[in-house]
């Protein structure tokens, strides 16, 4: 397990919920599940321990990325789909910094979405929570890249006939390293999350199945409504067996190259036949199949499924300057410029 | 050696190599620039070469040329006609003989001179025997056939003697100029280091070469440039790419703010990325990201954080960068935004210069978004402009866009290399920490800048972004009554920048019958159309505008000056539409060129003329 970056200095004192309480009002809809995220963002910050001036909260555009406004930290609102690239920015510029960052399914998957891959590709160490609510809040309910196929919304009133984007899947593809799930009613799952994409050294996405009240209320409700949660949740531990239901006695197993979900104690099955969940694996198979799987076939995967590690961009873009600095004879400008063909007028 | 019978005294000299874009050009004109710089002849450079790669051998389509113009006087252009060209094949005389002076020196391979090659570069019939190149000094050097009569012994492969043939012509320069080899065999020896051979083969050709040229009955007149009177100082020859690229680093080490540069490659602004990317050493932070769009939006992230950030593009880029530019604007954050402009719309001419972007960086956002705008003048002020914009920029917390273009970004010049410690100092308004007054929009009365507070400074957190903020303590405002105060503030920080900028200088007259205005890029031509205008015994003026936006303070009180007034510009009239708006009530002339290329004076004398005879 991954220790946290020590290049990033730790706060003296302990610090609260209150440090990180925001003096603006906030203007979510009642009953929006941004709040729940807001709320678990609070509890984690003071776990994670940073010095409070060493957050960065930096957003794109859509209702989720108000959140910099929210939160008492230094905070970027940025333009729509570009907070990856100005949170590249920021990091790169100062790796010192505890970056964050907020964003929807349209802003990082559509308008965002070249930025969203690189950014993931690049491995540069910032906590993406991406608030997939399948649909455009903020211009008031067109469909988006995440919205199920068929459904009747503002821009497709005769149901999309777009293939949705499976959120893990476009990851795992852009060689993400750190990749969990987490749904927007239960806030003691989500701090955990966060806590380990803190601990993360590189991109952590963070999808949270969040539900617009307004516009596409209930597209989670399969999965977290209190009747049918646990028959549709699995909730994956590092080293423990991949079961979940009502009465935890169903499990994953693979059969062939292929999942199936099964019942412990039926035909012959034990827990023995149960999948162990590794997040830490560095090949991305299995990872790869659990972000995919989905009701009502499977239960969905949600908590960390992925955390490889790997290279970040920016320890290597300190590796080299460090090593150049050492190594280069040019240690100013003005080195530099007396540094090629130089012809001396006397 | 030497059989010349006549010497002749030139005080500045044209030379274009001229071939196929495999045949060496670039390097060709690169040694012979590299040999007159260290016999202290002034110099410009100008590469001129097309869009492809390798288009198809022997078209006019994939001709490469690269143009010296040498003097012992100050050279301040790429000059015009050529006096000499070396053109490698049928299809570079057929694209570059419009350039050739009356009496130039034409130097060609007439081993390339078949029947099927003539054909494929366009002509008709073999120029050499129709009497069509009767005007100029036609030497129809066996070149091909003399570097293997010359190289065969030594055992080289075909391919391997071909791609001499661009030194013996280098040879044949060095003779008509008197210029020796010490140079071009120094790059040899360290080029071919681990190939001995090929070091002695291009060594043997350049004396091949130059042998040849010494037995041209036709040659029998040395050309003579004298060295220039340099300033004293040391002068590397840098393209005003690498000098903005300097230019940028400079203003980052003297204002102490680190360096960040998020920039997408494009022609023909890769040259800065590429430079910068190279000196890490100095704690450059590079980063070539996916799009023109991350390009900006990283420098954004950089400058939040207290970078000095920049983005590097051309024209088509700066269209994608326009909304983060905004962006910068509403979050008053300091960034150098650099255009290297090229030929447009859209793709245009991607290797060709064109000064048609100043619309674009003026007008092109959506609101009201004032920013800096400067330009460039010459290959080496890019180093001192570059710095300029950086200053400006951090000071006055707003980006700045600095306009150059393809011919001052790639070609090069003689740069005197400044003290970065002789440079004006750099001061950006940083916020101390745990400042109980500060507030992310509280405002410097005088200058109306607010402070630059830093992500880890403690007592500072604040929040920034695209929404409209309330003046002073910058919460998020849909106030009518505020947003109006926010954008007149920041449309007059930007003008108040006006009594930071030098005045605005004339060359020349400083009142008379016409007053010239150029701006950027051509700055040296315009110049010497001026120069020409005074020795026909005109009172004339010339106001070059390195500042755009805002405008130097005395700008109108120039333009009261003189009877006319004539704006010269390489577009269709934006710079002097631009002047018209701010200053209505003075006439204006224009002088428009719009096809690729830079103005040769001979385009500027005619419309000048004109207006100076007109009632």
């Amino acid at each position: 397990m991954n220790e946290f970056n020590n290049t990033i200095e730790r706060s003296r004192v302990p610090l609260t919920k209150d440090n990180f309480v925001s003096d603006q009002m906030v203007k979510w809809c009642p009953g929006c599940g941004d709040h729940a995220v807001l709320a678990a963002i609070s509890n984690v910050f003071p776990k994670i321990g940073y010095k409070k001036e060493n957050f960065m909260f930096i957003s794109g555009i859509g209702c989720s990325s108000r959140f910099p406004y929210y939160v008492n930290t230094y905070g970027f609102h940025g333009i729509h789909g570009r907070a990856a690239a100005i949170s590249t920015g920021v990091k790169i510029a100062n790796p010192h910094l505890s970056v964050w960052m907020a964003t929807g399914d349209g802003d990082s998957m559509a308008i965002g979405g070249n930025h969203f891959i690189h950014t993931i590709r690049r491995n540069v160490d910032i906590n993406i929570l991406l608030f997939n609510n399948q649909i455009y809040g903020l211009t008031k309910g067109q469909y988006s890249p995440t919205t199920p196929m068929g459904q009747v919304t503002k821009t497709s009133p005769q149901g999309t006939i777009e293939h949705p984007f499976t959120c893990g899947e476009l990851v795992l593809g852009a060689q993400g390293t750190f990749f969990a799930r987490v749904v927007d009613n239960n806030i003691k799952m989500m701090t955990d999350v966060m806590f380990e994409a803190a601990r993360h050294d590189g991109t952590s996405i963070i999808e949270i199945l969040q539900n617009c009240v307004i516009y596409a209320d209930k597209s989670h409700g399969l999965i977290t409504a209190k009747e049918t949660k646990d028959e549709y949740q699995l909730y994956l531990k590092n080293g423990e067996p991949m079961i979940f239901g009502t009465n935890r006695d169903k499990g994953i197993r693979l059969n062939g190259t292929k999942f199936e979900a099964v019942k412990i104690g039926v035909n012959g099955i034990t827990e023995k036949d149960i999948l162990i969940h590794d997040q830490y694996e560095g090949d991305p198979g299995i990872h790869m199949m659990l972000a995919k799987i989905a009701p009502p076939e499977f239960p969905i995967a949600l908590g960390v499924i992925r955390s490889a590690m790997f290279s970040t961009y920016d320890d290597l873009v300190e590796d080299q300057i460090k090593h150049y600095k050492e190594t280069s004879p040019i240690k100013t400008v003005d080195d530099l410029m007396l540094s090629g063909d130089v012809y001396e007028i006397k | 050696m030497s059989k010349k019978s006549n010497i002749i005294e030139m005080e500045d000299v044209v030379i274009k190599f001229v071939g196929d874009s495999g045949d060496g050009m670039q390097l060709t004109g690169t040694l012979f620039s590299e040999t007159v710089a260290i016999d202290r002849n002034d110099l410009a450079n100008f590469p001129d070469y097309p869009a492809e790669i390798r288009a198809p051998h022997n078209t006019v389509a994939g001709v490469s040329g690269f143009q010296v113009h040498f003097g012992s006087k100050e050279i301040n252009n790429f000059g015009d006609l050529c006096d000499v060209i070396v053109a490698m094949n049928p299809a570079s005389l057929k694209a570059n003989k419009k350039w050739a002076k009356k009496g130039a020196t034409i130097i060609t391979d007439i081993d390339t001179y078949d029947e099927k090659s003539i054909e494929r570069a366009g002509f008709t019939n073999n120029p050499l025997e129709d009497g069509s190149m009767k005007d100029y000094n036609m030497i129809l050097a066996p070149i091909t056939s003399k570097v293997k009569e010359v190289l065969s012994p030594l055992g080289l492969d075909p391919k391997s003697m071909e791609k001499t043939r661009n030194m013996f012509t280098l040879g044949m320069v060095y003779y008509i100029f008197s210029r020796t080899f010490d140079t071009t065999f120094n790059y040899l020896d360290k080029k071919f280091a681990k190939n001995p051979q090929l070091i002695e083969a291009n060594k043997i050709i350049i004396k091949a070469g130059f042998e040849y040229a010494s037995n041209h009955e036709k040659l029998d007149t040395a050309i003579r440039v004298n060295p220039a009177k340099l300033e004293k100082g040391k002068y590397a020859n840098v393209t005003g790419n690498v000098a903005t690229a300097w230019g940028l680093l400079a203003a980052s080490e003297r204002s102490g703010r680190p360096f960040f540069l998020g920039s997408y490659p494009i022609t023909p602004a890769t040259e800065i990325l590429m430079e910068l990317a190279k000196h890490k050493s100095l704690g450059a932070k590079v980063f070539q990201a996916e799009d023109e769009i991350a390009g900006i939006c990283s420098a954004i992230g950089a400058s939040f954080t207290g970078a000095l950030a920049a983005t590097t593009t051309s024209g088509p880029g700066l269209s994608l960068k326009c909304e983060a530019i905004g962006l910068a604007v509403i979050t008053e954050l300091p960034l150098v935004i650099v255009n290297v402009q090229r030929g447009g719309p859209s793709t245009g001419l991607p290797t060709k210069s064109e000064q048609s972007d100043l619309y674009q960086a003026l007008f092109g956002r959506n609101g009201e978004a004032p920013v800096i705008v400067m330009a460039a003048d010459s290959c080496s002020d890019c180093f001192y402009a570059a710095y300029e914009a950086a200053k400006l920029s951090m000071e006055h917390m707003t980006p700045a866009i600095l306009l150059t273009d393809g011919n001052i970004g790639q070609g090069s010049q003689l740069f005197r290399i400044p003290k970065t410690m002789d440079m004006p100092p750099i001061n950006p308004p940083v916020a101390q920490a745990n400042d109980p007054d500060y507030q992310p929009f509280k405002r410097d009365p005088k200058t109306l800048v607010r402070k630059w507070a830093l992500p880890g400074t403690e007592g500072l957190r604040h929040r920034v972004g695209g929404l409209e903020k309330e003046d002073g303590i910058g919460n998020v405002s849909m106030d009518p009554q505020n947003h109006q105060k926010m954008v007149e503030l920041r449309a007059a920080k930007v003008e108040k920048i006006a009594d930071f900028i030098p005045e605005q200088k004339i060359y020349g007259d400083q009142d008379g019958d016409l007053l010239v205005i150029s701006w950027g890029g051509t700055q040296g031509t315009v110049k010497t159309a001026v120069q020409e205008l005074h020795k026909e015994g005109h009172k004339v003026g010339h106001a070059h505008f390195r500042h755009i936006m805002p405008l130097p303070k005395n700008t109108e009180s120039i333009l009261k000056k003189y009877k006319k007034i004539v704006v010269a510009e390489l577009n269709s009239g934006q710079f002097v539409n631009y002047l018209r708006m701010k200053f209505p009530q003075y006439p204006m002339h224009q002088c428009n060129k719009i096809q690729g290329l830079p103005f040769f004076v001979a385009d500027l004398l005619p419309t000048f003329n004109k207006i100076l005879k007109e009632k």
